[in-house]
């Protein structure tokens, strides 16, 4: 540990006056990954409590990990492969696309980072993560780079960086793609993986649960494949027990807010059992929750600290109301069978309204309570 | 006795070094100071030069602001220096004590018969109303208002704070005649908050009204205590006194001399032997602690702070405690690199976050140092400060509209009801590691400028 430290101040001149000051952002990232920093506390409080951004975005990448190992392992099962195999060819087919998400991402938050004079913020390590998880496993690499730089500078650096954004990163990146490449974005082929290696076979194409849902209001999969993940779909998404497991530990450990994620739950709940009582629908309401990015979406999305709604009141609200929405648009609009990312993105816009009422009423009932004790 | 106030929110840092109850009567010091910069908002105009000759309670400097306010000597002595850093602001004016002590006398006042202003003027001219601080803002109080109410929490819940029940053992006349000296000041009541199921005679005190609070951090603070009592609003005037000041306040009235002898505590977990001392208000840090900080390898230091984790200050070995502590707090520095800290199990350091394990030891005392333990950020986590401040506010709002120097969000958002000390616990919490306090007093600065 000395050595290396030794090594990191020898060098740091470099970058921090010298030749290479241009990369002193990037410079301190590695820094502050390598070593946490001797800065101490000069007024305020003396002692900070020894969490950082760092750490809890730490937490959410370890609560993505089921979910991720799980759609390697359902990437290559979908293709004929078993046990490790499966795992392995899976792992292996969405390493690039993990690095292409992290390189793109990581390479514009750096610069602009360094731009700004900031440190770099950690946000990214999540999205750029998520990004993979949220697209189909075939999408074509050059895709995902121009879904990652449109979201990272469109999405988030235009307004000011990491906490500053209105909408989540990921989604932005995954609606981009979506409405930019319809085409190859869509249809039977995308989930599935194309790649002949480890002795894959050509998958049995089909369409994904949710579409055949929306189609036939039945699926071939069984609610317990559904649950577990056996079934095609983006990445990361497929496995409701793998999601809700990193839900649990998020849950935990504080870093997503219990309050969004129930909601969420309840609200596509309430709207689907409502559409089959209506008789909207003829499966049971709960399969929406086991299908498509509802789970994943709930979970790892709409809990965004920084895009959703930041009072506990409005993170009832607009939870609720991001479950319903997705429910709403799965079932009622023909065309496109999932509603999860365009209900997050509609809710994260609306975030700030919801949140602008509920600080106006503790305003006014602020004001009031002086009025009573006059 | 009237109902408990309990408050859910809050914490309480379990540290290292509480003091035990034992009393140091520490000896006349060589010198003493009094800092402008203890008060906020303290614009100093000298009334000494070196070398002049001051007894106890005569003026040294006014404030230019609200030129009515002194600030006088503690002890009877020689003024020494007047310290002066960048722009030659003055930091404090110190005086070499007398070998025995010479006090002003200030004539006895019959409270029964005297007028509020004699009693002001009395204040006023023994220095002893700058322990009068003003709500909103948290400032010297001005002498031409007049208060709805006037404050006074009885305990203090800050980490390894002084036990005033302890530090104040003897005190009950002189705090009793202080609460009387406060009633004929106040427009409204005296309101008194004391710790629910405490030891102690000050339930007794008299003339006061008293209220029980229950809880965590920062429940001591009175301005969390105001506002679940009778919260400010624009145009509200509250007044707060700290409880030993009270006592301060009473021995004036009852003796007629300024007689700031105090009973504070040393504590931290680089103190030897932690425990109270009576020392004289502006007392020499080093008077205090020679001798009784633990030994330091080679390469670590310790932070000596005037006043409590949270919301002290930084003092040099050879500076002075501040008119307002009543504690010193002596921490390790932190100014070490930690490999891989953010991702380690870090057992040893404290978090109220569960991706930490202090939540699997609530009874552990921690050894916590100066490190801030991360860099700057925007505020990404949120639904946290909310937790910690037992208010119906709304605190990131209420930061955010400070950030963006807006006035009017700030008045409706509740800057009137708070100071550095009750959001304390926000900025020890905060994972983006703002300077909350900081912002908030730059807020409340731009509220008197522009309002």
């Amino acid at each position: 540990m000395k050595g290396l430290r030794n090594f990191v101040d020898n060098i740091k001149p470099t970058f921090t006056e010298g030749k290479l000051s241009f990369l002193a952002s990037t410079f301190d990232a590695f820094e502050t990954f390598l070593f946490v920093p001797n800065t101490t506390t000069k007024k305020g409080a003396h002692i900070r409590d020894c969490n950082d951004l760092k750490r809890t975005m730490t937490m959410v990448i370890l609560a993505l990990i089921p979910a991720f190992l799980f759609g390697c392992f359902n990437t290559g099962s979908q293709v004929g492969l078993e046990g490790v195999n499966a795992l392995l060819y899976g792992l292996v087919r969405v390493l690039p696309m993990v690095a292409v998400s992290y390189i793109v991402g990581l390479g514009i938050e750096v610069a602009y980072a360094q731009i700004r004079k900031e440190e770099v913020a950690e946000g990214y390590l999540v999205t750029g993560l998520l990004i993979p998880m949220i697209m189909p496993v075939s999408t074509p690499l050059w895709m995902v780079a121009l879904g990652v730089a449109f979201s990272v500078i469109f999405g988030k650096e235009v307004f000011g960086g990491t906490g500053m954004n209105i909408f989540n990163p990921a989604l932005v990146a995954r609606a981009f793609v979506f409405f930019a490449f319809t085409p190859q974005m869509s249809g039977e082929k995308v989930w599935f993986s194309d790649w002949k290696m480890m002795g894959a076979v050509d998958a049995t194409t089909g369409a994904t649960a949710l579409e055949q849902l929306a189609t036939n209001g039945q699926m071939q999969w069984s609610a317990l494949d559904a649950f577990l993940g056996f079934i095609p779909g983006s990445f990361g998404e497929t496995s409701t027990l793998c999601i809700l497991l990193g839900g649990l530990f998020l849950l935990w450990t504080g870093v997503a807010s219990w309050r969004t994620m129930l909601s969420v739950f309840v609200g596509g709940l309430s709207i689907g059992y409502l559409f089959q009582a209506v008789g909207l629908t003829d499966y049971p309401a709960y399969y929406h929750l086991l299908v498509g990015g509802f789970a994943f979406g709930a979970v790892f999305m709409a809990t965004d600290p920084v895009t959703s709604a930041q009072t506990n009141l409005g993170k009832y609200i607009v939870g609720f109301m991001t479950g319903a929405l997705a429910v709403m648009v799965r079932v009622v609009n023909p065309a496109y069978p999932e509603g999860m990312m365009l209900a997050i993105l509609f809710m994260n816009a609306l975030a700030p309204t919801v949140d602008y009422f509920v600080v106006e009423a503790n305003i006014n009932r602020r004001k009031s309570r002086v009025k009573t004790v006059k | 006795m009237s109902k408990i106030i309990k408050l859910r929110k809050g914490l309480d840092i379990n540290l290292q070094g509480k003091a035990t109850q034992s009393l140091v009567e520490l000896p006349m010091a060589a010198e003493y100071a009094v800092s402008p910069l203890d008060f906020e908002n303290v614009t100093p105009k000298l009334l000494v030069k070196v070398g002049d000759k001051v007894k106890a309670g005569e003026p040294l400097f006014f404030d230019k602001n609200n030129p009515r306010v002194l600030f006088t000597s503690p002890v009877s002595g020689t003024v020494s220096a007047v310290n002066r850093g960048e722009k030659r602001k003055v930091l404090n004016v110190t005086v070499a004590a007398d070998a025995t002590q010479e006090y002003a006398e200030f004539p006895a006042l019959d409270l029964q018969k005297a007028t509020r202003d004699e009693v002001v003027e009395m204040l006023l001219k023994s220095g002893l109303w700058t322990m009068i601080l003003q709500r909103p803002y948290g400032i010297v109080a001005n002498p031409a208002d007049m208060p709805k109410a006037i404050f006074v929490s009885a305990f203090d819940s800050a980490p390894l704070a002084a036990d005033m029940n302890f530090a104040l053992k003897g005190e009950q006349q002189n705090l009793q005649k202080g609460i009387e000296v406060l009633s004929k000041l106040s427009g409204g009541k005296v309101h008194l908050s004391v710790k629910a199921a405490a030891e102690g005679e000050m339930t007794s005190l008299k003339g006061a009204e008293i209220h029980t609070f229950e809880g965590k951090h920062p429940v001591g603070c009175v301005g969390i205590q105001i506002h679940h009592i009778d919260p400010i609003a624009k145009g509200d005037i509250a007044w707060t006194v700290a409880i030993e000041d009270v006592a301060a306040i009473g021995r004036l009235f009852s003796t007629g001399k300024v007689d700031l002898r105090k009973v504070i505590a040393l504590v931290g977990s680089e103190v030897e032997k932690p425990q109270y001392y009576r020392i004289i208000s502006g007392a020499p840090i080093s008077s205090i602690v020679a001798g009784n900080i633990k030994p330091q390898a080679e390469g670590d230091s310790v932070r000596i702070i005037s006043g409590n984790v949270l919301t002290g200050k930084k003092v040099a070995a050879d500076g002075f405690i501040s008119a307002t502590a009543t504690q010193i707090t002596v921490i390790p520095e932190g100014d070490k690199y930690e490999m891989l800290g953010w991702i380690s199990p870090r057992l040893n350091k404290f978090s109220v976050s569960r991706s930490y394990f202090s939540w699997l030891c609530p009874k552990k005392e921690y050894k916590l140092d100066t490190n801030v333990n991360g860099g700057p950020r925007a505020f990404v986590v949120t639904g946290l400060f909310e937790e910690y401040l037992p208010m119906d506010i709304y605190p990131m709002y209420l930061f955010k509209a400070i950030m963006a120097n807006d006035i009017d969000k700030m008045e409706n958002l509740g800057i009137y009801e708070i100071v550095e000390e009750d959001v304390a616990l926000c900025e020890f919490v905060d994972p983006s590691k703002t300077e909350i306090q900081q912002l908030v007093r730059d807020g409340i600065n731009l509220m008197i400028k522009e309002c």
